[in-house]
């Protein structure tokens, strides 16, 4: 229940930021470092809690964007409808994937880069047929009105997020109290002794990837309707994949404050580079692909291990443990 | 159905590219098949080794074929010491954490060439770049020719090493029986960085053989990567001749997908036989190789 409130209270806090924060800079910032928050929850939920690690969740944050977008402009249909199919599409995407992999018992490596393959087969999809408006992209009618999903202030955009970030890391908190979180955990400790003790493997990771890309979707609609515009490379292209994983890496995989942890350190490190090199090209990327080594390196288990927090002190027990298992391995 | 004075050429330019495709994958196939890891950074040390034939070019007239005893040697150093300094470190006893490290060093290789050298593609201009051979009717560019042959040769010779010498014998060993060879004396650690430092002088090779024909710009790397990796899926993960006959395989299928399906749409076929090998059958056409 504590962590309950310090969630509720942190996403209560980030509520009001609107109302003090004057500067649509500011606040554009912080919804950025939200947005990252969570997308790299909902990679988390099937990397960090159910231990698979996907290299291509864009396909699921795409297809929640093309979905609502083709449904506006294509069919016009309400966005808040589109929201809701949205996010229906991207959890039945990540539970067909799941399916299709996990049946043929692909893991570790070779389910990073099936994931991978899709994403970029929906990429080419997506630039090849006309209802996506191929390579030029989909482009959305401002209407600025909230039965339109758009928003004058960017404090509806704001609310928006934080209220779909909320719902995903809400979902977290309840996992980790739930039967289905201890057996996403056993599957990714050790998935051939969950099985022997009853656990099925199969549908537990089915569900994961299912909720996993509900929220990518979920963002994904989110995307459509603050850009309103979409194109291939946005949609499908590598650079949500990798945002996603980042920031669950550098917060700490497997924890419930990791993923934001981790957005917020990571922008703040961006901003930070941007205003003291400027604006080069690549030097935000070059700083994300140093911070992903360094935390690999040194910090395997995230920011969140170097807090003193019950949380942290799990995270380590746990790693010591493993860490004796793989010497009994080796002796 | 087309006729053949359409469909020759589209599958002779596949041969050749796919021979190239194969070069690339054959590194990837040897560091799996020695280390069971996959090196995401592929693609990137491929883009570190055109912008390498390019440089020498482009500052010193080095002719790209001259820079075969350049470059290679200098990819094989450069493999050596990531393995030594990086790779091993980052492990913690979990394939996914060096796929992260490759991962997050493909991204820092891309981004710093994009910083230093802008997104500018830049292309060698030689004497034979555009001379064509007439092959049975079907015109095909010289360095497409070379590279063919290049790549061939070059996986002979890595079969003979592999097969003659002692040290293709250690990693021979090594990739099928880790302690078993370290308790016959093998320095395991040594031959892991060998490995990983012939699979990038490999590289290294292909990018010579590449340059000619092709261009070099910070995300080159992109487009190779998922094909060789399909190629090494394709033929079997750690299997030589896999890789070849896999580099094959999909340079034709692209070829004849780009024909029928257009440039955009023809790279899906790649993609498919990618998703339904892996689906079907991941231990590939040939299996393992060892």
């Amino acid at each position: 229940m504590k962590r309950l409130a310090v969630l509720v209270a942190i996403f209560a806090g980030l509520g009001l930021l609107p109302l003090l924060v004057g500067s649509d800079f500011w606040l554009n910032a912080i919804m950025l470092a939200l947005f990252s928050a969570l997308i790299g929850q909902a990679w988390n939920i099937a990397g960090g809690y159910a231990g698979q690690f996907s290299f291509g969740h864009a396909l699921f944050f795409g297809i929640g964007a093309y979905a609502v977008a083709v449904l506006q402009v294509d069919l016009g249909i309400n966005p808040w409808l589109g929201m809701l199919v949205g996010g229906a599409l991207g959890a039945g995407a990540g539970a067909a994937l799941g399916w299709l992999t996990f049946r043929y018992g692909l893991r570790g490596s070779y389910f990073a880069l099936v994931t991978l393959a899709f994403a970029e087969v929906f990429r080419i999809l997506a630039n090849s047929t006309p209802f996506t408006g191929a390579g030029e992209g989909i482009l959305i009618k401002l209407n600025p009105h909230p039965a339109m999903l758009q928003f004058k202030a960017l404090s509806g955009y704001y609310w928006l997020l934080l209220a779909l970030t909320f719902a995903c890391f809400l979902s977290v908190w309840w996992l980790e109290r739930s039967r289905l979180g201890a057996q996403m955990l056993a599957v990714r400790d050790n998935e051939d002794a969950a099985a022997a003790v009853g656990v099925d493997a199969f549908a537990v990771k089915l569900k994961a990837m299912a909720l996993s890309g509900l929220f990518m979707g979920l963002a994904g609609v989110f995307y459509t309707q603050r850009y309103l515009y979409l194109d291939p490379g946005l949609a499908f292209g590598p650079t949500q994949s990798v945002e996603a994983l980042l920031v669950a890496i550098v917060g700490g995989i497997g924890t419930l404050f990791g993923p934001l942890l981790g957005a917020f350190a990571l922008h703040l490190l961006g901003e930070a580079a941007q205003t003291a090199l400027g604006d080069v090209p690549g030097a935000n990327m070059v700083i994300y692909g140093t911070v992903l080594v360094v935390m690999v390196l040194f910090l395997p288990r995230g920011l969140a291990s170097l807090g003193k927090a019950g949380l942290g002190k799990a995270g380590g027990r746990r790693q010591g443990l493993r860490r004796r298992k793989r010497r009994a391995k080796d002796a | 159905m087309p006729d053949m004075t359409i469909l020759w050429p589209a599958i002779l330019n596949g041969v050749t590219t796919g021979a190239l495709y194969a070069l690339i994958a054959l590194g990837l196939t040897l560091i799996y098949g020695v280390l069971h890891i996959i090196n995401f950074a592929h693609g990137a040390l491929l883009m570190v080794g055109l912008y390498a034939v390019y440089f020498l070019w482009r500052f010193l007239g080095l002719d790209p074929y001259v820079s075969l005893l350049i470059v290679p040697p200098l990819m094989f150093a450069l493999g050596y010491g990531l393995q030594r300094g990086l790779i091993t470190r980052a492990g913690h006893g979990r394939d996914e954490n060096i796929l992260l490290v490759t991962l997050g060093l493909s991204i820092i290789l891309e981004n710093l060439a994009l910083m230093a050298f802008s997104s500018d593609t830049q292309t060698v201009d030689t004497a034979y770049g555009f001379s064509t051979l007439d092959v049975l009717g079907a015109f095909v560019p010289v360095p497409k020719v070379v590279a063919f042959g290049g790549a061939v040769a070059t996986a002979l010779a890595l079969w003979a090493f592999m097969a003659r010498t002692d040290l293709g014998r250690a990693i021979r060993a090594v990739a099928k029986e880790k302690k078993g060879a370290q308790l016959v004396g093998i320095d395991v650690n040594h031959v892991y960085a060998m490995s990983f430092g012939i699979g990038i002088g490999v590289l290294g090779i292909a990018a010579c053989l590449l340059m000619p024909s092709y261009y070099v710009n910070p995300s080159v790397g992109h487009g190779f990567v998922l094909i060789a990796f399909t190629i090494v899926v394709l033929g079997g993960m750690g299997s030589f001749v896999g890789a070849l006959i896999g580099g094959v395989i999909i340079g034709v299928v692209e070829a004849l997908g780009g024909l029928f399906l257009g440039a955009s749409l023809g790279q899906i076929g790649i993609f498919a036989i990618f998703i339904l090998i892996l689906l079907f059958r991941p231990q590939g056409l040939l299996g393992r190789l060892q």
